[in-house]
Parts: C-alpha cells; structure tokens; sequence
C-alpha cells in the first residue's frame, strides 16, 4: 500500500499524518470499488443489452422494495463509519497537548512571521525541535489567511481580531513546507513559510545565534537570501518593474522624491528606517502600507539587504 | 399574442398552426412574447453565451498555470481571471442553464399546458437575466473583480476592484431565478393536464420542482448577504469587520447557506435530464419512479441543513463541525439512491447509444468519481488537509462540469429536435462527446492528485514539484475545448438544414413528444389527457 500512499501523498512528517493517511487510503478503496461497480455495470448494460440485439418488449419492472432497502442501507452504514473515523482525526487535531512549544503567529498580506515565547521572532520560517508537540497560535492583522502544512495534513484559517490553533508533533528531522490555503490577494500564492524540524541541539544553537547562514554568509547575498524569504520580493522587484513597492534597482545613492514633496537620498540610514518605521518617509506614487519589520530582523540581516541594494545597479 | 395565430395552408404543425418560431416575426415578436418556449430559447442562447465566456476565461486561467510564475498574465489579471470564470458560469450559466432554458421551454409541454402560471413573470425574469448580465459585464470593464465567486470577507470589504458592481449583478440575478422558481411550482400546481396526477409526472418535473424550492427558499438570502457586503463597503456598516466588532466567518454562514442549496440548484436539474433520458433510450419503464422523485425532494431539504461543511476549518466550533459532517452524509444516500436506480433501468432494457444517451452513461461515470471524492470532503479529518486545494476544485468540477453540463448538453441534444425542429448530425455529435469527456477527464483527473498533494487553489505560482501535473491538465483543457467546440458544430449546423424532425424522434412517452416539432404556439392542437405513466413503453399502451 505504500507506493499508493507516496503517490498519493506528501511524505508524513507525523504520527497524525500517519492514522489520516490510513483514512484516506480506505476512502480511495471504497470509491475505486463504487466506481468500478457503476462504471462497469453501465458498460456492460449498454452493450450486452444494445437495441440491435434485444427487439421488441422490455420488462416491465417498475420497483422492488427488498432491493432499494439494500442498497440504502448497505451506503448508510458506510457513511457512519466514515462520519466517526473523521470525527476521531478531527478532535485529535483540535486538541493540543499540555506541554506544546507556543509560537504566536502572525498573518499579514503576504508574510508569515512568528514569535517564540524567549522573544525570538522570525519572518517565514521556524525551526521547531524534533519530537516535541509545537502548538500554534494564529491571528491575522488583515484579511482571512489559512496556515496549511500538507505533510501534517493539517490546516487552519487564520482570522483578523480572533486567535485559531494549530498544533503538530513533527517525527523526521527537515523542512516542512507551508502554504496560504485561503485566497488573500496578489501574492496569495508567494505566501509560503517553511518549518525546519531540527535534532535538540540544533534547535538550541539556532535559538541562540540564529542559523548558520545568518552568521557566516557574505552580506550581499545574504540580504538576497533575505529579500526572498521575508517577503520583501512580494512587494520589490529587482528588476526595475513596479509592485506595491519601488524597485530595489538602481535606487542606491539617488535622490527620491518622496510623498510629502521632501527629496531625501537613498543611504544606509534612509534604509534602515524604511524597514523599521516605514510609514516615516512614503515615496510618492506609493501607497503607506508597508508593515514594520522592528524585532524581526537581526543587527546583520539588516545590514545584509543595505548590502544587496547597494549592489544593485 | 392570440391574435397572432392563423391558420396557415403552408407550413407550421400538424393541423396547420404555425410552430412557435414563425409565429410572429422581429426582434420585438421576441422581445416581448410571453410564450414559454421562445422565452426559454432567448434563455438558451444568453445561457451558451455565458457558458462561452466563460470558458474563454477557464482556458486563459489553464493556460497561465502551464507554467510556475508568469505564463501569458499578471498575478492581478489571473486573480480576475478566475474569479471571473467562476462568477460568469456559476451566476450567468448553470445555475439558469437547465431551469430558466430547456426547464422553460419543456416543463410546460410535459405537464399539457398551455404555458406556464405566470407568462409576462417569466419574460420579467429573462429581462432581469439580462440586466443582471449587464452589471457582470459592466464589473469586467471598470477593473474586474478580484476576490473569487465566493466574495469572502474582508476581502470583498477592502479591495479596489469592483466588488460593488458584481455583488449587485449577482443580486439582480438572484430575482430572476426566483422568478423562475415561483413560476414553476405555481404551474405544477394548476396546470397539469387531466389524468396527470403526481405520480404520473415525467421525473424532469419532479426534479425542475425540488429545484424550484431551493430557488425560492435560498436565494433571498444570498442577495441580503451581498447587500450587506455593499453596505459594508460603502458605509462600514462593522457586520463583518472585525477592527469594528463585526464577524468575518459570519459572512461564510451567510454565503453557504444559500450557496450549498445552490449546489443542489445545479446538480437537481441534471438528474431530472438523466431520468427522462436513460428510460427512452432503454425503452425501459424507470426504475423505482418514487425513490427517485422522493430523492429530489430530500436532497432539496437536506441541502439547506450542510452548509457548514464548506466551513470545517474556519474557526467554526468542532461541535458544529461535527453536526454538518454527519448531515452532509445524509445528504450522499438519496444520491447513491438515484445512481442505483437509474442503472437498474438499463438492465434488461433495450439500449440505443445515440447521443443523449452517451452524454447520460458518461454522466453516471463522472458523477460516480464527483459524487465519490465527496466522501473525502465530506469526511472530517481528511477535509482538513484537502480543503481549498486542487482536490475541492476537482471535485467540484466533476460535479458542476462532469455532471451538470455533461447532462445539459445530453438535455440539448435530447430536446433540440423538439426546439428547434431539426435533427443534427449523430457521428458528429457523438465525436464531441467522446472528445468532451476525455478532454474533461484529462483536465480534472490530475488535480485530484495535484490536490492530495497539497497545491492549495487559487494559486497565481506554484512549486516546480506541481509542474507536470498541472500541464497535464493544461493539455487536456485544450481537448475538451475542441471536444466542446465540435459538439456545438454538429448543432448549430443542423439549424441551416430544412426542418426535418418528426414530432418523436425518440420514440418519448412524455407529453413534448405529442406535439409537432418544434410546437405550435399553443403547444397542443387539443388539450391532452393522460391515461398512463410517463416511461411506460409496454407495447400496445399508444397515447
């Protein structure tokens, strides 16, 4: 059943994900037995009784009670299983274990960002130690999201003035993709976060220092790192193209005129208080809905982008 | 329109009468006739023009997702793109697509009347059809819309495109089904002919008549919701909004409550089409006439009780989770009921494989699969991990799409001798089946799995990993496209011939095969009596 199941599937990254699977795997052999049941009896009926080989009369069976009973019942039953095997998955899922690492989560148009309860914040991925339950406490600072783990099989929209749950108990050490299952707008779709599960020793030192690329890789491409995984390339292009935001390109050391008519020239400072208090200075033709990135990013990450737009001419 | 009628040595029906597209000549004899049958055939063409629109957005849509990022559109265009798809089909083509056209062109013939209850009410709704078409058309042109068909708030509250305009299309819209819907039940009510008590109904009246009670019950409150997401917009009314005490997911409760009945307003009607066609076509009396007609009803009644389904990670209570899962199920047994029913029909029948028929046999296979893949949804814990995926859209295309339209069309090919008196092309029409359906299935069979494998919908970019799949399925939009484009050939080219139907083509039992095709203005030559059921193909039992 195995190869049906990776077909099927992504892989199980729990002990939850294992008993859903084995749920889905008796749904798809209770539609492939009623498929075949109708598709065959049609082709059979359509061909053993076509009209160039039966002439005249047809019998005239208008109902037959025993049979109809039969085959009500026989689909009722079924379903009740059905009803009370998804019933048990869906309590187990809604009930978080006691002693679960908390991370607050965090929605917005089009980024995840996350706090730990040492005050460790992070934008579009978390490490998560092995083994360990991890609950996840979710609201959203505008419209309707939905935090989507396909190898947990679990999902859960993330809703404005109301906080949802999540919780998961991950068994393999890697990374776990994340998607925004409900639809919230241009980048809907550029909305992902991954979750590195890691060993117990990892996830202490990356608690601490942050990951290995965060300290050793050179600024520049570290801060292209970034620009990809916090959401800034939602917003600003690269390339010169126009998005919510100015492009990045070629903006470095040249005047901006901005919203309030100010001309103010693009250095390191003018950076660094765009991504900390960005509605300060809004360039004109702008709108101000750039959201604050204070205690999200560390002492070098934001130097890093400083880097990666200083080299982009 | 009486004095229109005159007795005309040349041409028109048997005993002379003209048939009802020459009766009357102009766009005004059009315009304004309160004739059930050409009501229905403006209704026909407005529907298959919508239909066309919006498969021209459902082919830019598959074509934009051959490849991650951008193929031919921005992400704002594909946004609109399939919203548009989805409001234009849902609104503008199925949900009138078998009541307010072959519905208003052949319920009355069925039942012996005259027209139906309400004649000017019924043209009432074809003008409100329109006017509501105009507002859809009038959103697409002052910057679309952008929120998918479903509206969902604050999304729908807070975004630039023009929300308004197609909240109100779609409320305009809502009248003209009710309309419909209330003419239907009055004209079942009063109108049948002597000797046509309700068990001697074709089951196309039964299911027309479930449908009706939806249309009625719940569309007046899809069109209170889209009010009140108007006045959310345009006076921050704090119903939904959150930041004003309002409730988000309230606006879900609202929105499904009527638009899983709705569901049952699309699927209802192409039952009833499968149950007129597959005894013809078997020469065999249906099977089990009042489980099939009784089902109708219970789907109409449970349909308003499952709503909560579509909601099951919301933020909605487990309770209540729980409670909608267990209803939903009720509602599959009538379901599994008809499907039975209708096969134990074609056992030990007579069976013609002509092209009514073929539509309804691949309709009992791909409502199999829509029906089926519902248990995975309708199944709690397995919901959670497939909902809003691809998995939803799949399933629901082989519900709206793979059923609904297969038996659209099977009811067009079925009844289209009888509009418009013309018999088509059978080879050709066969080959736009056989080609619809495997276009149909190569399109929407990957995405079950696309699903399964955790794409979410609505997705503008994908990962690589979804790259073969969702070309796969690119490549089949473009036979089922070719696949619909010869079906609607072999029609429409039967429309040059001469008229060449006779009054039965099929060799029907039902009333509409009683009369001349197409029929006379006044449907009947004499009024009809009913001495038998509406599938009773003993020999001898001549009308």
């Amino acid at each position: 059943m195995n190869w049906i199941r990776s077909i099927l599937l992504p892989v199980e990254g729990s002990a939850y994900a294992r008993g859903h699977d084995n749920l889905m795997l008796f749904i798809v052999f209770l539609n492939v037995l009623f498929f075949l049941l109708i598709a065959v009896l049609s082709v059979i009926f359509v061909w053993r009784y076509r009209r160039s080989r039966r002439q005249g009369p047809t019998p005239h069976m208008t109902h037959n009670t025993k049979l109809e009973i039969v085959w009500s019942v026989i689909p009722a039953l079924i379903l009740v299983v059905l009803f009370f095997w998804g019933l048990h998955g869906y309590i187990a899922a809604g009930v978080a274990p006691q002693d679960a690492l908390e991370i607050m989560v965090n929605g917005k148009k089009w980024l995840w960002s996350f706090e730990y309860p040492n005050g460790t914040r992070t934008i579009n991925e978390i490490h998560v130690p092995v083994g360990k339950p991890v609950k996840l406490v979710m609201t959203s600072e505008d419209v309707i999201h939905s935090f989507y783990i396909p190898t947990m099989r679990i999902k859960q929209d993330v809703l404005p003035g109301r906080y949802t749950e999540l919780w998961f108990t991950p068994t393999t050490t890697g990374m776990h993709q994340v998607f925004c299952a409900e639809y919230c707008g241009r980048s809907h779709s550029d909305m992902l976060a991954k979750i590195w599960v890691d060993d117990d020793a990892a996830y202490q030192k990356w608690l601490e220092e942050g990951d290995e690329q965060t300290r050793t890789m050179p600024l520049k491409d570290l801060g292209k790192v970034i620009w990809e995984n916090r959401g800034c390339n939602t917003c600003h292009s690269i390339d010169g193209t126009r998005g919510q935001g100015p492009s990045f390109k070629g903006i470095w050391g040249k005047p901006h005129k901005m919203a309030d008519g100010a001309s103010v020239v693009v250095d390191a400072n003018y950076i660094r208080e765009s991504i900390m208090n960005p509605q300060a200075k809004v360039v004109a033709g702008y709108e101000p809905i750039m959201p604050t990135f204070q205690g999200l990013l560390r002492e070098r990450e934001v130097l890093a982008i400083i880097e990666f737009i200083k080299s982009l001419e | 329109m009486a004095d229109a009628i005159t007795v005309s040595s040349h041409t028109g029906g048997a005993g002379g009468h003209l048939s009802y597209l020459k009766d009357g000549k102009g766009w005004k004899s059009w315009a304004f006739t309160v004739d059930h049958k050409r009501i229905g055939v403006m209704y026909l063409w407005s529907i298959l023009a919508a239909f066309f629109l919006g498969g021209v957005f459902a082919m830019l849509v598959r074509l934009e997702l051959l490849t991650p990022k951008q193929t031919i559109m921005s992400a704002e265009y594909y946004n609109r793109a399939f919203t548009l798809h989805g409001a234009i089909m849902t609104f503008l083509f199925i949900i009138p697509s078998i009541p307010a056209a072959l519905g208003n062109f052949v319920l009355p013939l069925m039942l012996g009347a005259k027209d139906v209850a309400f004649p000017r009410l019924n043209l009432l709704s074809y003008w409100i059809y329109v006017l509501g078409a105009l507002f859809a058309v009038a959103a697409m042109v002052t910057g679309g819309v952008d929120t998918g068909w479903t509206f969902y708030t604050p999304y729908s509250t807070t975004t630039a495109s023009a929300v308004t305009t197609m909240t109100l299309a779609a409320f305009i819209l809502g009248f003209s089904s009710i309309f419909t819907g209330v003419n239907f039940i009055a004209t079942v009510h009063t109108l049948r002919a002597p000797g046509l008590t309700w068990y001697k109904m074709p089951l196309f009246v039964w299911g027309m008549y479930a449908t009706a009670v939806i249309q009625i019950l719940a569309t007046p409150v899809l069109g209170i919701t889209l009010l009140l997401v108007i006045f959310e917009r345009v006076f921050s009314v704090g119903i939904f909004d959150a930041r004003l005490g309002g409730d988000p997911v309230l606006f879900q409760h609202f929105f499904w409550f009527y638009s899983h009945p709705a569901v049952y307003i699309m699927i209802l009607p192409g039952m009833a089409i499968i149950s007129e066609i597959i005894p013809v076509f078997s020469k065999k009396t249906i099977f089990g006439y009042k489980a099939i007609a009784w089902s109708s009803v219970a789907i109409a009644f449970i349909s308003f009780l499952v709503w909560g389904h579509h909601m099951f990670v919301s933020g909605q209570s487990r309770l209540a989770g729980a409670i909608f899962s267990f209803l939903t199920f009720l509602v599959a047994i009538p379901s599994a009921i008809k499907v039975f029913n209708w096969l134990t029909t074609m056992y030990k029948g007579s069976i013609e494989l002509r092209a009514p028929m073929l539509y309804a046999v691949m309709f009992l296979m791909l409502f199999g699969i829509g029906g089926l893949t519902g248990l995975f949804l309708g199944t709690l814990a397995t919901d959670v991990h497939l909902h809003d995926t691809y998995f939803v859209v799949a399933h629901f295309h082989y519900v709206m799409m793979g059923s609904t339209t297969i038996a659209f069309l099977g009811g067009l090919h079925y009844w289209w001798p009888k509009i418009f008196g013309r018999m088509y092309n059978e080879k050709l029409a066969a080959w736009g089946a056989a080609l619809t359906f495997i276009g149909f299935n190569a399109t929407f069979l990957p995405q079950f799995l696309l699903g399964s494998r955790g794409m979410p919908r609505r997705y503008y970019n994908y990962l690589d990993q979804f790259q073969p799949l969702h070309a796969f399925s690119t490549f089949g939009s473009w036979i089922l496209g070719l696949g619909l484009t010869v079906a609607a050939i072999s029609l429409l080219a039967a429309l040059r011939k001469k008229p060449d139907a006779p009054p039965n083509p099929w060799g029907g039992k039902t009333l509409e095969w009683q009369t001349s095709s197409p029929p006379i203005t006044h449907n009947f030559e004499t009024q009809p009596v009913v001495t038998h059921g509406p599938y009773d193909f003993r020999v001898g039992s001549a009308r």
